[in-house]
This record gives structure tokens, C-alpha cells and sequence, in this order.
């Protein structure tokens, strides 16, 4: 069975992931989250949907990089792990972190720096093997810096850098990364966006595009693929054009 | 605040939507947020679903399954899944949901909060019969366990009580045995009432599913498509090997991007010019279909299910869903009463659904099916036009002694429900206060 390991494990995203996974074919999972009790309920979940499948439960704190290296180094002794999904992440208002220097410093740690140590673990052990795939779920928010969400978006452009650098290490190796770049998804996350009215892309559909972009092995995943071609634009608008811009 | 319409698009004005996510903490955004209503998938027609300028909590997040027993078939899971997802996990395993109105893509808190019937209603009865237990949560912040043995009266006021008695989070429901996702079908041109009649009551006992379609424009001559089912075995599907070529189709067709309509057309295209030779031309493209055959559950089921926004096809003005049940007795001058007054007003409808509920009493104090002929129809919104037509056919289901379903309502007198509904005073002692709907204010005052 294939060993799949999903940090962040009540992220909607990431959970939509692990449905997929098991209805393609019993997989040994292990589940990280924050909350036990709410990682428990995942679990629950993919148990029902694949009694086959083997679902382990483990609860870590994100931001300690000590923490972080007992989580991954108990994960990878219990089992070779085949692929990684790193998919934590919390959508701070930027209002709040312009107010409060705590919430911006939480929210680049959880965006940022917390989602780079996790893959800096499993890198380890991986290239000891020479198998596997290291999964980072980015952002469109890191290709550019916007005034509504350029906290969220330079701690996602910190994944962004990282996994640049990190997929040029393991060229030469058999273990890959994966850059995931999703626009607005309708998610718990993204729930506040979505009372407003804002039309985003279904959590069904960019799951879909995750597992598929894994299994590929592809470098950079934007999903929906629409927003490659947004942000390319985004990313090439002049100065001046774009700062007239309200986004 | 976000605008917020039903199935019907009769409506557009502002909720405050909240998204419940984690089944733990409904409770505490329930008591933040009030009075407020649950919100499903939003297939409802109606005001069933709405809560106009106030809170509308939305349970599609809370889509998780629980708990499964594959020795007893008994199926634990958060209110916001979808039938559909029920149906597609557990019928490759030999299980499935015992009752599913046409369209799978409703929530499981929603089945029940309108306790929805199918076409077998009178082989198993309603959603609700299948119902072991639910928890419910109350705007009062606390968290309730309901069953039939401990809770009788307060689960006979949430089956079929609109989401008044309070937020439906959890359900255990029994599913059935099936041998095989295939329904062996017949489809039988029928003429005339009578006859519809004479074949319903003649498969009752041998056909699990019966439903049929009919021509509501054809006045007195009504003839319509007769359709019953039966689910085949395993053995059954075996024996026809082609069977399988066909699910594989199927199974690519439902994994490809469904159709969809693509906007909303400035006029409805369901209109004098279009509806006749529609029907006409259903009719006889159904009959060229009489006879035996095999169908797969879920285009047998829910024909419209592929076909994304189909409610978008009657335009900027939406439209209405006009579902009766009256007794059996005298129900057959009814429901002739009801297609020749459509017939006179000129206002029609697509093929109007007409089906026989079975001699059982539903459990729900507001439930919709009883012993009797159910008529739906859909008439495109034109204004003070419609309306009177339905005022006439009020008039027809009042006179029967029958009554109209709610999940599909959106202007029915308040009389013409309290005398559908003798339950209601009784209804009236288990509602959560902090529930609202612009249903519950039109029909029941608050």
C-alpha cells in the first residue's frame, strides 16, 4: 500500500485529497493536525469511505521547528512514505495583521516558515531512500504582492522560493516536489470571502487537480488552470499600471 | 450579506450566510447567530429554504460520514452529505438508500427535514421511515439525541418539520441490500386517467418503482408514459454480460463535466410556443421506448441530475412547483379537475409527474405523503396569471381534502395549509424559537 502522509489534515483541501486517494485504492495514511479531535472526525470519514485503507491519527504543533522534527522522524521510522501533502495554512485578514504585529507574526509563521520546515524534514529521509513526493500547497497570492492580502501572500512567495530551490537540489534524485498554486477556493478558510459573494473554484475540482498534479510529479500545479494564465498577466502588468489597481 | 435564491429563483434578496463546518461547533454559531434557518444544497423550490435579511446557516460543509456497519447496513454521518455521495460509495458495496426523490443532490438533513419520497413510497414509505436517529442542535446552544423510543414526539416534529425544530447535525439511517446498481424497467403508453389508475393499482404489489408522466395539456384525452422498476439482482445482472460495457460508459459520462445551462435565457423557455410540441414530442419518443428494458439507477432516478442549472431554463423570473396529494377516494375527479383547468388557463407545464402514494400513514407530524395520487407540475413565473391559476387548483386539492408539499410551495394560502396539516397546533410545541423561515412566518405566523 502506498504511504501518504497529509499534514494539515482538516484543511478542506487537503481532506478532499485524501477521499480521492482512497477511492482510487487502499492507501495507508497518516493524518496530521492541530486539533486531535477534529483530525479524528477526518479519519473517521476515510475509514467509512475505505474500510481497507489503514488511517493513522497524529497531532503536532506546527510552528516549533523541535516539535516538527519529532512529528516527521516518528512518521518516517513507522513507515517509507510515498508522498507528502503539506496543506496547512490560515487566511489572516490583512487588516489585522497591518493592526497587530502578533497576528502578522503568527501568520507568516503558519503560511510560511511553519509549511518549509515540514519539507525540509521529510526531504531527509526521502533522498535517503530516493523515492517519493514532497507536496507544498502555495499560492496564487505568492506570485505577486497585493495590498489586500500581501502578508498571506509574501509568507505563500516563501513556499514559492523554497520549493524553486528544493526542486533544484533533487533534480538529479528520484524524489520530487510539487508546487501547488490553488486560486480562491471555496473552503472553511475562504468562508467569510464566500458570505461576501465572491465566486470561487470548488474544493471537489482543485482536489482533483492536487492528486492528479502529485501523481504526475509536475512541478508547479495552478488549479484551476486559469490562473496560470491570470497571474502571468498579473505578474507582468507595469508598476504603474498596477498600482492603480484596487486587488 | 450575500443573495440567496431557491430551486424555483423566485426570489434573490439578502442572507447573512454562516458556513458550518465542524460538526462540534454548530451549536455555539447557532446561538451567535439567531434566529436564523438551516440552508442545504438548496433544492427546495420555495420559501422552505429562506430566511429573507436574516441568518441562513449553511450545512453542505458538514459532509462527513461517521460510522458504517456492513453486517447491518446502518449508516451514521453528518446532514450535509449528499445522496449522491451515499449512493455512489455504498452502492458498489451492496447498499442503498432505501427512498431518494428525483434528484440526488440534496443534503441528508434536508431528506429529512422535508421527509422527500420517491418512486417506491408505496413499497418502503418515505425518506423518514428510514430514519433511526438524528442529533439535533437548538439555537439554545445545546445538543440533542433524538430516536424513536426515547424521543418520540420530538423526532416526529423534525421528520418533515421544515428545520424548525432546529439544526439537524447528525443522522443514522438504515440503507437496503441491492444486488446491482440495474433496475429492470417497463414503460407503457397509457389514456386517460382511468387507465393510469388501473395500471398503477396493477403494479403495486409486483413493481417496486412506479411513476408516470403526463401530458397536462391534453385536457380530458390526458395520456401520458406509465414507467415501473424493479431492482435486478446480482445473479440477474450477471447473466447480461452488456451490462457492463454499459456502466463503463456511464461511469465515464458521470465523471466528465456535466452539461450545463450555461446562463439564464431573458424569456423562459418553457412558453406557449415551446410546451405543446414538447409534449407531444416526449410522448411519442417515450413510446417508441414501450416495453421491457434495463436502466442504470442513477438515469432511471434522476433524469435531470446531468444537466446542471436546469432551473435556469424558465428564466429571470423563475418559477413554480405546484406538488398535491388528495385521497384516493374522489382523487381521480380531482386530479381530471386540475388538468383541465391548466388545460383552460393556457398555462402549462412540462410533463407533469403523476404517481400513487401507498395506503401508509407518514411519520412526521408535517409530513407530506399520505394514502392518495400525487400531482407535480411546473408552471414558469408570469405573474398574477400563474398565481390565479393556482388559486384554482387550490380550490380543486381543498374541495379533495388534500394538501400541498411544502418543499416545493412558495404561496399557498395559510388556510388551505392548516387544513392540510390537521398536526400543525401539535407541531407548534416543539419549534425552536430561534428558528425562522419565510415560510414559518407566512404560513404559521412566526
Amino acid at each position: 500500500m502506498q504511504h501518504i502522509v497529509i499534514i494539515g489534515a482538516t484543511s478542506a483541501m487537503a481532506e478532499h485529497c485524501a477521499r480521492l486517494w482512497v477511492q482510487a485504492a487502499p492507501v495507508r495514511l497518516t493524518l496530521v493536525g492541530r486539533d486531535e479531535a477534529r483530525t479524528r472526525r477526518v479519519a473517521d470519514d476515510l475509514r467509512v469511505r475505505s474500510p481497507q485503507s489503514d488511517v493513522h491519527v497524529m497531532t503536532s504543533d506546527f510552528v516549533d521547528a523541535a516539535a516538527i522534527q519529532r512529528t516527521v522522524s516518528h512518521i518516517v521510522n513507522q513507515a517509507a512514505v510515498d508522498v507528502v501533502l503539506i496543506a496547512h495554512g490560515v487566511l489572516s485578514g490583512q487588516g489585522t495583521c497591518q493592526d497587530d504585529l502578533l497576528a502578522c507574526d503568527a501568520a507568516l509563521q503558519v503560511n510560511g516558515v511553519s509549511p518549509v520546515l515540514f519539507a525540509e524534514a521529510f526531504a531527509k529521509p526521502m533522498v535517503a531512500t530516493n523515492h517519493g513526493t514532497i507536496a507544498i500547497i502555495g499560492s496564487v497570492a505568492g506570485d505577486r504582492g497585493r495590498k489586500t492580502n500581501y502578508v498571506y501572500g509574501a509568507a505563500k512567495g516563501l513556499v514559492s522560493r523554497y520549493a524553486q530551490g528544493m526542486q533544484h537540489r533533487l533534480a538529479q534524485t528520484n524524489v520530487k516536489v510539487v508546487l501547488i498554486k490553488p486560486g480562491p477556493t471555496d473552503t472553511p478558510m475562504t468562508s467569510d470571502l464566500k458570505a461576501k459573494g465572491q465566486k470561487m473554484a470548488s474544493v471537489e475540482v482543485v482536489a482533483q487537480d492536487i492528486v492528479k498534479g502529485i501523481a504526475s510529479g509536475k512541478p508547479v500545479v495552478y488549479t484551476p488552470g486559469i490562473w496560470q494564465v491570470i497571474m502571468l498577466v498579473v505578474m507582468h502588468l507595469p508598476r504603474f499600471v498596477f498600482n492603480k489597481l484596487n486587488i | 450579506m450575500k443573495p440567496v435564491s431557491a430551486w424555483g429563483r423566485l426570489s434573490n434578496d439578502l442572507h447573512d450566510v454562516h458556513v458550518l463546518t465542524d460538526r462540534a461547533h454548530v451549536a455555539p454559531v447557532l446561538a451567535a447567530h439567531r434566529p436564523g434557518l438551516a440552508f442545504g444544497n438548496g433544492r427546495s423550490y420555495g420559501d422552505v429554504c429562506l430566511n429573507p435579511h436574516g441568518h441562513l446557516w449553511h450545512t453542505t460543509g458538514l459532509n462527513k460520514f461517521m460510522a458504517f456497519d456492513d453486517a447491518t447496513g446502518r449508516l451514521v454521518c453528518e446532514a450535509g452529505v449528499l445522496l449522491r455521495d451515499i449512493q455512489r460509495l455504498f452502492v458498489p458495496r451492496g447498499w442503498m438508500l432505501p427512498v431518494t426523490p428525483g434528484t440526488q443532490l440534496i443534503t441528508v438533513g434536508g431528506a429529512i427535514a422535508n421527509d422527500v419520497h420517491g418512486k417506491n413510497h408505496h413499497a418502503v414509505g418515505s425518506f423518514g421511515d428510514h430514519v433511526l436517529g438524528v442529533s439535533l442542535a437548538r439555537t439554545t446552544g445545546e445538543v440533542l439525541s433524538l430516536d424513536w423510543t426515547q424521543t418520540p414526539a420530538l423526532m416526529s416534529a423534525t421528520l418533515g418539520g421544515l428545520g424548525l425544530t432546529g439544526v439537524i447535525v447528525t443522522a443514522e439511517l438504515q440503507l437496503r441490500r441491492v444486488g446491482s446498481p440495474w433496475l429492470r424497467t417497463e414503460t407503457l403508453p397509457y389514456q386517460g386517467l382511468t387507465e393510469f389508475f388501473e395500471l398503477a393499482d396493477a403494479s403495486e404489489h409486483d413493481w417496486e418503482h412506479t411513476v408516470s408522466w403526463i401530458d397536462c395539456l391534453a385536457g380530458q384525452t390526458a395520456r401520458g408514459i406509465f414507467m415501473r422498476a424493479n431492482p435486478m439482482s446480482a445473479p440477474q445482472a450477471a447473466a447480461m454480460p452488456s451490462l457492463k460495457a454499459v456502466l463503463a460508459a456511464h461511469q465515464q459520462k458521470t465523471q466528465s463535466q456535466p452539461l450545463r445551462m450555461p446562463f439564464v435565457p431573458p424569456l423562459s423557455l418553457v412558453n406557449g410556443l415551446s410546451l405543446k410540441p414538447f409534449n407531444m414530442a416526449y410522448y411519442e419518443l417515450q413510446k417508441l421506448k414501450s416495453g421491457f428494458d434495463v436502466a442504470h439507477y442513477e438515469p432511471f432516478s434522476y433524469p435531470l441530475d446531468n444537466l446542471q442549472d436546469w432551473n435556469r431554463m424558465y428564466g429571470p423570473r423563475g418559477f413554480y412547483q405546484y406538488q398535491s396529494v388528495v385521497p384516493r377516494e374522489g382523487g381521480q375527479l380531482a386530479v381530471q379537475a386540475m388538468l383541465d383547468a391548466i388545460a383552460a388557463s393556457g398555462e402549462g407545464s412540462f410533463l407533469a409527474v403523476l404517481k400513487t402514494f401507498g395506503n401508509r400513514e407518514a411519520k412526521g407530524m408535517l409530513s407530506f405523503p399520505e394514502p392518495g395520487v400525487t400531482l407535480a407540475l411546473d408552471f414558469p413565473n408570469r405573474g398574477q396569471r400563474t398565481l390565479q391559476l393556482m388559486d384554482r387548483l387550490d380550490a380543486i386539492v381543498r374541495e379533495a381534502k388534500g394538501r400541498l408539499y411544502m418543499a416545493k410551495d412558495a404561496r399557498m394560502p395559510r388556510d388551505l395549509f392548516e387544513a392540510g396539516y390537521p398536526r400543525l397546533s401539535e407541531f407548534a410545541a416543539h419549534r425552536d424559537a430561534g428558528i425562522s423561515s419565510a415560510m414559518s412566518r407566512r404560513l404559521m405566523g412566526v
